[in-house]
């Protein structure tokens, strides 16, 4: 099965490879990796998708966690999230499609239908841009194909996920208010732990961090 | 070198002097290494600090090997050194033997100029990238500024949670540019717990109430006892609840051997009792360790009516191998400690009873009672090593280093560890060549006990060259070399498995105690038994390096055994016609 894990990692030469790494330990292929900056300075979320065993998740989390630049961890198996991806294509559209002229109000329609916004016109091409589902991108591709329109590129962002309404990570409420004043001068000095990660010190169970708030 | 400053003022050093002093501030009096030129500046300043000794090895592999022995011995952190490109690529068996048996470790390399880093430079190659799956974690450092949070930040990492090594590249530039020094101001935040070492209640009462019912109780105790210290505790479960203990292979030491609730080592060369014991058990209580191949045979038969409660430090060994029905993810000591008090007391023996008509006489097989057919066995070298050391009373202040193979299984079978850190051995990623340097490493770290290299023909070959080492240093280290002319485990799979087609496996050797003279050191040939325990007392009593070369069976092997593929349970015997047949009732 699809699983999504969602990272927050340090921003630092290198990290990618360890989380890339890890997978190719683990001989797990990644269906998709997106990385960028994050709501915490020197600090990048990741979103990766990788296809593997249903009972697979829990390892692949803690040997993301296992990794010295591991903030933490979010599995999106379990919980209401937002997932999206952009994608935009370039489609043959012009005077000299067989179509003629009306190749182009005819991919205007088509893609109005599926909210995506043309963001390149040339004279025999078509840019189209488009976020949603994958399911929603792969539904306007096959429709511009099977509409006899040829598609000249295809790029796609792989999935972004963010659970939806306010939840907490217990790690990074330990780790205080994003982008505050606590951006440590030496790059390994985190700041200070305000609180436990947990009420009682019984290390124990297989648990998650994140909890649902009302 | 004053690294003090009472002021606010902190003085400027150079990168390779703050390497030191931050090395020297971590306590760290041993450093195993080889010089190159991308290190050149971290030699030069070694002589500012008289602290710390170094230790030339004749391979880098041997200096990560040592870091690993010192690490194993007194369980505090390894150092190893080297120069960029081969230096460096020499030290990643070591790293990697470190790493599959969490040992705390730092290797320091040195590394190209920053300014040319990426550009094939002489002596330049990758090290962070190809020991990025041996280590726990790795660091390349290319400003002053960043050594000494780097190298405090890097002994945390090694230590904390689950041990591991750590590698530091540093680069020339580096390590000859100023900095101003603080050992102080570059410690590393507090160590955060992993985030799912998570505390419920309700997990506890689950293997309570586990514990309560189990009627054939075993406890499995692995590394983790010993890396933790817990030692004490797991004497008191066991002796509470009468459980009786199998041990890993590198659990070995950390439960009193004499032990009536002692049973053995578990796996596939584990006595057949200790077997039995666990595919009958209604519990097994895995301490520390992480269900290794090795122990668990056929995992679709492995311990089949058994719960398991699985404490462990690393939460991604939870259910990796075999499913934890509870899982206590930990600290052992910590969660031992909350247990304990919880569980009230047993006296029920049956089951222990049970256990023990299980060892039948093979129990009580005595190979020294065997009457003496003119052969050499390895298992009467081992035993009777350790029957010496008993008689000496030096039992609990013996360590033995053994390298990989079929020596290494016997010891585990006749050598008796009653202490813990007594046994140092690659079990792991099995690393041949491990026993010569990692028993320097041993010794270095405790040289009031006596350490004893147990090594085959093949593995003692393969980083011989660390001999000159013992003598450059003058270390009183004994070594066993146990001489079948094959690579004996090889040999047996061959023989079992292979049809006797002794591939390759057949070894020639130089006279070992020849080339121990060369070096200086003492040596002695026994090929018969009326001379092992005299020439065991001689290398023991004198105070110098001594080689022993046993001249055992060429085509004896290791039993019982477990062939790939087979349960736990499925063990193969000695063959009848062996002398050293088991008196135990064949399977």
């Amino acid at each position: 099965m699809l699983h999504t894990f969602v990272a927050l990692v340090e921003d630092k030469p290198g990290v990618l490879t360890r989380v890339a790494s890890l997978f190719r330990r683990l001989n797990i292929n990644i269906v998709s990796l997106t990385v960028g900056e994050s709501e915490r300075p020197e600090t990048s979320r990741m979103t990766i998708v990788c296809e593997a065993p249903d009972h697979a998740a829990h390892r692949i989390k803690a040997s993301l966690y296992k990794l010295e630049i591991t903030i933490d961890v979010d599995e999106m198996g379990r919980s209401e999230a937002v997932i999206r991806e952009l994608c935009l294509i370039k489609i043959a559209a012009g005077p000299s499609h067989p179509n003629g002229q009306q190749s182009r109000s005819q991919i205007f329609e088509l893609a109005n239908v599926f909210r995506a916004r043309v963001v390149d016109l040339a004279p025999e091409s078509i840019m189209l841009e488009m976020t949603g589902s994958s399911s929603k991108i792969e539904g306007l591709i096959q429709v511009v194909t099977e509409s006899g329109y040829t598609i000249l590129e295809v790029s796609r962002t792989g999935r972004m996920a963010m659970r939806r309404g306010m939840h907490t990570s217990r790690v990074l409420k330990a780790l205080g208010t994003p982008g505050a004043d606590t951006t440590p001068t030496n790059a390994f000095v985190r700041p200070p732990n305000p609180e436990p990660l947990g009420d009682d010190i019984l290390p124990n169970q297989f648990d998650d961090v994140h909890e649902e708030e009302e | 070198m004053n690294i003090n400053s009472s002021n606010n003022q902190h003085p400027q050093l150079t990168g390779a002097e703050i390497l030191w002093a931050t090395l020297a501030g971590e306590g760290v009096t041993t450093v195993f290494g080889y010089p190159g030129g991308a290190i050149l500046p971290i030699y030069d300043a070694l002589r500012k600090f008289p602290t710390v000794h170094h230790i030339l090895t004749r391979h880098e592999q041997g200096a990560s090997h040592m870091a690993d022995g010192y690490a194993r011995a007194s369980g505090r952190v390894g150092v190893c050194m080297a120069t960029s490109g081969p230096g460096a690529t020499n030290l990643v068996t070591g790293l990697a033997t470190a790493m599959l048996d969490s040992i705390p470790m730092i290797a320091i390399t040195g590394q190209v100029s920053s300014k040319v880093l990426g550009s094939d430079a002489f002596q330049e190659v990758d090290i962070t990238g190809i020991t990025l799956p041996v280590t726990k974690h790795n660091y390349l450092v290319t400003r002053a500024e960043d050594i000494a949070p780097t190298v405090r930040k890097a002994f945390q990492v090694a230590q904390q949670g689950r041990p591991g090594p750590v590698l530091i590249d540093i680069t020339k530039d580096a390590q000859q540019a100023t900095a101003a020094f603080s050992f102080e101001d570059a410690a590393p935040a507090p160590h955060r717990d992993h985030p799912m070492l998570r505390a419920e209640s309700t997990s506890i009462q689950q293997a309570i109430e586990l514990i309560l019912n189990a009627k054939r109780p075993v406890i499995l105790a692995g590394h983790g006892i010993a890396q933790s210290g817990a030692e004490a505790e797991v004497l008191a479960f066991a002796e509470r609840r009468q459980v009786p203990v199998a041990s890993t292979l590198l659990g070995l030491g950390s439960f009193p051997v004499h032990h009536p609730l002692a049973l053995g080592m578990m796996g596939m060369h584990g006595e057949s009792w200790v077997n039995h014991a666990i595919q009958q058990s209604d519990l097994l209580l895995a301490f520390g360790m992480r269900f290794d191949d090795r122990v668990t045979g056929n995992l679709a038969h492995y311990a089949p009516n058994a719960k398991k409660i699985h404490i462990e430090i690393d939460p991604s060994e939870i259910s990796k191998n075999v499913r934890a029905d509870v899982a206590l993810i930990g600290d052992l000591k910590t969660i031992l400690s909350t247990l304990l008090p919880l569980i009230p007391a047993s006296n029920d023996a049956s089951w222990i009873s049970e256990v023990n008509a299980m060892k039948g006489d093979a129990a009580v097989r005595d190979i020294i009672n065997l009457p003496d057919n003119g052969h050499l066995y390895a298992a009467h070298v081992i035993h009777d090593i350790w029957r010496e050391a008993v008689a000496a009373g030096r039992e609990r202040e013996t360590i033995i280093v053994t390298d990989v193979g079929q020596h290494q299984m016997w010891e585990a079978q006749y050598f008796k560890h009653d202490a813990p850190r007594s046994l140092v051995t690659s079990g792991g990623l099995g690393t041949m060549g491990f026993a010569l340097p990692a028993a320097i490493g041993a010794k270095v770290a405790c040289p009031t006990k006596d350490v004893w290299v147990i090594a085959g023909d093949g593995g003692f070959q393969m980083t011989a060259s660390e001999l000159s080492t013992i003598m450059q240093e003058s270390l009183p280290i004994n070594i066993a070399v146990i001489n079948n002319g094959f690579l004996g485990m090889v040999r047996q799979w061959q023989e079992a498995f292979y049809d006797k087609n002794y591939s390759a496996s057949p070894i020639l050797s130089p006279n070992f105690v020849m080339l121990a003279g060369a070096h200086g050191i003492e040596g002695s040939h026994v090929s018969e038994r009326k001379n092992v325990t005299p020439t065991v007392t001689k290398a023991r009593t004198g105070g110098k390096p001594f080689l022993i070369n046993f001249q055992v069976e060429k085509e004896d092997g290791v039993y019982p055994m477990i062939a790939p593929g087979a349960a736990l349970h499925e063990m193969v015997r000695r063959p009848q016609h062996d002398p050293l047949l088991e008196t135990a009732e064949d399977e």
